[in-house]
């Protein structure tokens, strides 16, 4: 089992990826997007950064880097693709996932420590079960997520909806839970099959107890752990 | 040569955070009559002629100038020479 983890010119979350998942014992190696070969990998991530400078929209240029065409039929097999704020970014723009990114409500950068329950969902990277709450830091502009209400109901009703902004004990504040303005308090969504997931906190820096905590570490290992059962 | 102009907006109930922080300074500096405020992009494209020009931006826009998920665009020929 091994992760590949994709490199954009302006990705900086990649190095985090790679020490998290060898942190777990996870084989991960880095892979150019100017590569068009996933042959040895058996998951991909996409990470945090800002791909080409966040130019024209977040993720809007990584979408046609060369590598992101073979990212692409590695999902529709079936094979499982992680993206992570920016890479969240990129998958949306790659229409893998519904919805788009809009600037933070407050039209503030915010890097902060916030809580998320998990929903019931399809989403294959995560076994925690429905209404844990797990506290993971964002580093955002744009995660202010956004999906006319049919796609919202939609992804709602097939479970792709797969964790929330909250408050610490799990609840939604009325006026919204989400600093960023994120639609329904929004903050990772997967597709319909449940192997494509994008979520816009960063699980990568809260696997190592010494450094943060493990609040991350499950996003990384329930994947493995469902593949070998396979 | 030809010039083609290209405003992109969100779309109508699309949020826009730029737009809205606009509105309330606006209205903080005493402009009661402002409704509303919208902030978008403006892009250049100036292409070789070709008869088909104007498509081929509109092809431009649909995959990478704009995201139809949550923006509409408008094109304008500005015509040649004022590339």
């Amino acid at each position: 089992m091994r992760f590949g983890v994709v490199v954009f010119p302006g990705s900086n979350c990649e190095q985090d990826v790679i020490t998290a998942c060898r942190y777990l014992g996870l084989e991960a190696e880095y892979v150019w997007h100017a590569d068009t070969d996933l042959s040895g990998v058996d998951a991909v991530v996409l990470p945090g950064g800002f791909s080409y400078g966040d130019y024209i929209r977040t993720g809007a240029v990584a979408r046609f880097s060369p590598v992101m065409g073979e990212v692409v039929r590695f999902a529709e097999r079936g094979g499982p693709v992680l993206g992570i704020c920016n890479g969240f970014q990129i998958l949306t723009e790659a229409h893998l996932l519904p919805g788009a990114m809009l600037r933070n409500r407050g039209l503030k950068f915010i890097c902060s420590d916030v809580a998320l329950r998990v929903e019931r969902s399809v989403c294959q990277w995560v076994g925690t079960p429905a209404g844990s709450v797990v506290h993971i830091p964002i580093n955002h502009n744009e995660g202010n997520y956004t999906a006319d209400g049919e796609t919202l109901a939609r992804i709602e009703a097939n479970g792709q909806v797969v964790l929330r902004y909250c408050e610490p004990d799990g609840t939604r504040a009325p006026a919204g839970s989400a600093p960023n303005g994120a639609l329904d308090d929004i903050a990772g969504v997967c597709n319909e099959r449940g192997n494509v997931f994008g979520l816009m906190p960063h699980p990568e820096r809260m696997v190592d107890p010494e450094a943060s905590g493990t609040d991350g570490q499950a996003f990384f290992t329930t994947i493995v752990e469902r593949l070998a059962a396979v | 040569m030809a010039s083609y102009e290209v405003f992109v907006t969100y779309k109508r109930g699309i949020f826009d955070p730029p737009g809205a922080t606009a509105e309330r300074a606006l209205a903080n500096l005493g402009y009661d009559e402002v409704e509303s405020v919208k902030i978008g992009k403006y892009i250049r494209v100036v292409v070789q002629d070709r008869a088909d020009g104007l498509s081929r931006v509109r092809e431009m826009c649909d995959k990478l100038l704009a995201n139809p998920v949550i923006e509409d665009f408008r094109i304008v020929e500005v015509g040649e020479g004022r590339g």
